[in-house]
């Protein structure tokens, strides 16, 4: 595909420009039309929503209930929920376009798959991730967290729940077609999650040590922009392997 | 319509598995033709048509679109196919027009909703097109394929079963897109186990025989 780019870079001055559109216009169909599909089926996004509110809503009921104890788990316990939310959605995003023949139409289609299967991620996030990330601030009232280190652990939410989508997208991809693909893909996705849990839940941490949460941060940032560079093209790879 | 320049195949194999699909098979088709590829369950004709649409990467043999080597995937025929396969890839969620709006401008640009609306009437879902696919049958989703077939330009049609689950209108309607695709210089691959709509003058016939075990 890169040959396409160059020859269509030389054909004349407008070509990059018209390059650039398509890109963005292909990203703008899928992200709307899974945006409305997602809203159509609001049911299936609430679920997932109290999923995690239940999930997180268990560690204070069976653990115990002091303060000190609830403050020391709660980022991690916020982060893993969210990890597993995110993983419930997971078989969503390519398997039900594979099976009604979607997949096919869209990686046949004119447009640039990664621009494609980019939007579909955007889509993702924003009727999951997102939801969760504004959430978290509320939940986290239950383990006694103080406003500083909810407000650090929404926005490690905001960077890190992108990043697993995006890495999501790639083992969602990865498993089309697989027989017990549902079970396959936690196998496949949540190691590669463990990076984003480790600086995500540690940015939180360090606030309520009273330290800055920059660092933790800023390599959170820096993953999700490697994410975001590579994964397109990952899953647009592994999309026409799985249709070929 | 743009120029459509001829399709041509030699050698092409397909397997699956341990089992030899089809070997050496060789095709062409030149502007305004339609190769209709028949053949018993499990011959492999929709392996072929998949490989024709650049879906799927041949086992053995070469593919030219425009006198030019296509891989799967290829850009050009990408430009150039409507692959109309056994899945309608309609939404159960959206509406029957709304399906349609949102893959002709996924293959062309957004159309006007006059078009939309009339391409729907044309297939008889006018009344039908605010509900969701969901409620639709088989036919009717079909239907929809076709409208969607009417609005797009392409020049190389790729119909796996085209027939199945339209009834006699359906066929009729098939028929006319068919004639007028071919007409303005459009080619044409269909799988089919009943006779295709096509005039005898403007069809290839293709036979792949029974799948040999190795």
């Amino acid at each position: 595909m890169s040959t396409v780019i160059e020859t269509r870079a030389m054909e004349a001055p407008g070509a990059e420009d018209d390059a650039r559109r398509s890109v963005l216009a292909a990203f703008g169909w899928s992200l709307a039309r899974d945006v409305r599909i997602a809203l159509r089926s609001r049911a299936e996004l609430g679920v997932q929503l109290l999923f995690y509110v239940i999930v997180v809503s268990l560690f204070p009921l069976a653990a115990s209930p002091s303060r000190e104890f609830l403050n020391t788990i709660g980022p991690g316990v916020l982060w893993t929920a969210a990890l597993l939310a995110s993983l419930l959605s997971l078989p969503r995003l390519f398997a039900a376009d594979f099976a009604d023949g979607t997949l096919e139409q869209i990686a046949l289609s004119p447009r640039p798959l990664p621009a494609l299967v980019s939007g579909k991620i955007a889509a993702h996030w924003l009727t999951t991730g997102l939801p969760v990330a504004l959430m978290a601030p509320l939940l986290g009232v239950q383990y006694a967290l103080e406003p500083s280190v909810l407000g650090t652990l929404m926005l490690a939410l905001l960077i890190g729940t992108p990043i697993l989508s995006l890495l999501g997208a790639v083992g969602a991809a990865l498993t089309l077609g697989a027989r017990g693909g549902g079970s396959l893909l936690a196998l496949l996705v949540l190691p590669l999650y463990v990076p984003a849990l480790i600086f995500g839940a540690g940015a939180v941490d360090a606030v309520r040590a009273g330290m800055s949460a920059g660092a933790h941060l800023s390599l959170l940032g820096a993953g999700l922009l490697l994410a975001l560079v590579a994964v397109p093209f990952a899953v647009s790879s592994a999309v026409r392997i799985a249709l070929d | 319509m743009l120029s459509a320049g001829p399709l041509e195949a030699e050698r092409l194999a397909a397997r699956r598995g341990m089992v030899t699909l089809f070997s050496d098979v060789a095709l062409f088709a030149r502007e305004g033709e339609c190769i209709v590829v028949a053949g018993p369950n499990g011959s492999g004709k929709t392996t072929l048509l998949r490989m024709l649409a650049g879906l799927t990467q041949p086992e053995d043999g070469q593919i030219r679109w425009r006198q030019r080597a296509v891989r799967p995937f290829d850009p050009q025929l990408r430009d150039a196919v409507a692959f109309n396969g056994h899945h309608p890839a309609l939404k159960d969620e959206l509406t029957a027009e709304e399906n349609l709006a949102s893959w002709v401008t996924l293959d062309d640009a957004a159309p006007a909703q006059r078009q939309v609306v009339e391409a729907l009437d044309w297939v008889a879902l006018g009344r039908q097109r605010r509900l969701p696919v969901r409620v639709l049958s088989q036919g009717q989703r079909r239907r929809i394929g076709l409208a969607r077939l009417r609005l797009v330009a392409r020049p190389l049609w790729i119909l796996d079963e085209p027939l199945t689950a339209l009834d006699v209108d359906g066929i009729d309607l098939l028929r006319e897109l068919l004639e007028r695709h071919l007409d303005a210089g459009g080619l044409c691959v269909a799988a089919s186990h009943q006779p295709l709509p096509v005039s005898a003058a403007r069809e290839r016939p293709l036979t792949l025989g029974v799948a040999a075990v190795r």
